[in-house]
């Protein structure tokens, strides 16, 4: 595992997401910013060949366009187009864009959909893995819970979700609106095995998913993150959900992420 | 001797026909298994077969996530909570994902009439109508659910099927016909056409039996069991023929296949219509046969309406 290599591609990512949603004058920049090394980390180091992924915060379409397109799944030009009129980049993921399997952003629905991709691969005798990436906020949906019990039923231990555990949702702090906590118990009181990490330190996010074995459970690893991670302006600010980006705060961004860069070597 | 067999019944043996020779198809209900006719599934291919618990949304979600995956998932429920607890995870997870999910809505229409409001699903049709992309079919007949099975295991794409719960009267004998957007013509004539669906194509017969009998009017019957996509070639044909169209159909008046009729009649050709349907309120209490009787939709009320609305609008 080339450790600078991925800090330095999820820097880039992020310089990237900050200008697509600069030229749009919209998106979700905290939510991109807060997943992009989970992104990073799956799409670079974790994944294998035909395993699985849903973005179920689907909202937090930028940082995966930037990656897909880095993959070579998108044109690298057509980000450019992010969100304009007649786009099929739009804000949400859709299945007209390769590499996307199922349309998410009406939240709640990704775990469901993992746990039919995942009986499907149980029931062909596969080792593939299905990966799924929530946001807290998302976890108020009652569907989630639905899905969590079926996935510890069906001993789904091929299925791998991930929290984006940034603690804030649109209206403000998670706890605040309505409670998550104790996070972690909850997940392992409905059979799952639960592992906690830095959503920010790549490494330690890909040890943590490789370590997930066949063990008749489903795995859940929650992943301590910041909203807006990169940009200080943004970071922690729930009002920066949604945030809009003016010439000036994207100046101010770009140089902040290139420090990071040049900081790297 | 033809019986009265439930149509679910008679689909989901099919099924299980079809699906012991094509392992793809996987059948997902929500607590709905005897309802459904399904639990044959899980005696003898345990494999073909998920019981969700109750919980719809995670059945339809589940249900996209397996037809990415190349199986061919049908989803049972009551068509009562089948076009409404889960219409968003319908909307996205199975029409907007271009998922190949068939949903199987039992016990519809008014099946459950004593049990309440909760349990009548006398919307879904307008609820599904409003999917692209959705094909929507309500079978008439035993034989006829049979075949729709069929051609549901072949057909790719997003299907509603809705059936009724109680046993029905054989509206096909030698003439089984169905084809995915197509109506049947049943009985040819010349002074009206009445067109029925589901469990009222039978009732449309037996009402068309009357007319010429008492009334001397030679109605044609025709059997929409595909709301949609509609059989639009058949409907310009027949309204130029007789010019006055009746609809019947278990179902709210709003936004049923009557509905659908006429947005394409009155846009192409503007036909005189009487839909004969459940009101836009909350169904009486009772059997099915009382209650299509207290709306006016058995044979000798349909008769009744249709020698009325000929009066009222004479070629
Ligand atoms: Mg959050």
């Amino acid at each position: 595992m080339d450790i600078k290599y991925l800090v330095r591609k999820s820097i880039s990512i992020r310089m990237k997401v900050v200008e697509i949603i600069y030229k749009s004058r919209m998106g979700h920049i905290g939510g991109s910013l807060s997943e992009t090394d989970i992104l990073v980390a799956l799409f670079y180091a974790v994944m294998k060949p035909d395993d699985k992924f849903i973005l179920s915060k689907g909202h937090s379409v930028e940082a995966y366009y930037v990656i897909l397109a880095d993959k070579g799944l998108i044109p690298w030009e057509e980000l450019e187009k992010y969100c304009h009129f007649g786009s099929r980049l739009i804000g949400h993921p859709s299945v007209d864009i390769p590499g996307i399997d199922v349309a998410t952003g009406s939240l709640g629905h990704g775990l469901s959909i993992a746990c039919g991709m995942a009986l499907a691969l149980k029931l062909d005798k596969k080792d593939n893995k299905v990966y799924v990436l929530m946001g807290d906020g998302e976890l108020q949906e009652g569907s989630v819970w639905e899905a969590a019990m079926f996935a510890s039923t069906h001993k789904l231990d091929n299925l791998v979700a991930i929290v984006d555990r940034n603690r804030l949702q649109i209206g403000g702090d998670t706890e605040s609106i309505v409670k998550l906590e104790p996070l972690a118990d909850r997940w392992a009181s409905f059979g799952w095995e639960v592992k906690e990490m830095n959503g920010h330190d790549i490494e330690e996010i890909v040890n943590t998913l490789n370590s997930f074995t066949f063990n008749s459970k489903p795995h859940i690893a929650i992943a301590r993150t910041i909203k807006g991670k990169g940009v200080s302006f943004i970071e922690n600010n729930y009002r920066w959900h949604h945030g809009e980006l003016d010439e000036e705060k994207y100046q101010k961004a770009v140089e902040e992420l290139k420090r990071h860069l040049e900081a790297i070597g | 001797m033809n019986p009265h067999i439930p149509c679910r019944k008679a689909f989901s043996e099919k099924l299980f026909e079809l699906a012991k020779d094509d392992k793809s198809i996987i059948v997902l209900t929500t607590d709905a298994r005897f309802s459904a006719a399904i639990d044959v599934f899980s005696y003898h291919l345990p494999n073909q077969f998920i019981d969700v618990g109750i919980a719809e949304q995670n059945a339809i979600g589940i249900a996209a996530g397996l037809s990415k995956m190349g199986r061919k998932p049908f989803v049972f429920m009551p068509a009562c909570f089948l076009s409404a607890r889960c219409i968003d995870q319908i909307k996205v997870d199975v029409i907007y994902s271009k998922s190949n999910v068939k949903l199987i809505g039992v016990s519809g229409g008014i099946s459950y009439g004593p049990l309440g409001y909760t349990h009548h699903a006398v919307n879904d049709v307008a609820i599904m109508r409003t999917f692209p992309g959705m094909t929507i079919i309500l079978p008439s007949d035993a034989n006829q659910a049979k075949l729709v099975a069929e051609k549901l295991v072949e057909h790719t794409g997003p299907v509603y099927v809705r059936m009724g719960r109680g046993p029905v009267p054989p509206v096909y004998h030698e003439n089984l016909r169905f084809e995915i957007g197509k109506a049947n013509l049943l009985t040819e004539g010349d002074d009206v056409t009445i067109i029925g669906i589901g469990e009222t194509t039978y009732y449309c017969l037996e009402a068309g039996k009357l007319l010429k009998k008492n009334s001397n009017i030679n109605a044609e019957i025709i059997d929409m069991p595909t709301v949609k996509p509609l059989d639009e070639d058949l409907l310009f044909k027949e309204a130029k023929k007789t010019g006055r169209i009746v609809v019947v159909e278990e179902h709210s008046i709003c936004g049923g296949l009557g509905s659908a009729i006429a947005e394409f009649l009155s846009q192409n050709f503007p036909t005189p219509m009487k839909i004969l349907s459940l009101p836009d309120d909350f169904p009486i209490a009772g059997s099915s046969l009382q209650v299509f009787d207290y709306y006016g939709l058995t044979p000798e009320k349909i008769s009744r309406s249709v020698v009325d609305f000929l009066s009222r609008f004479r070629k």
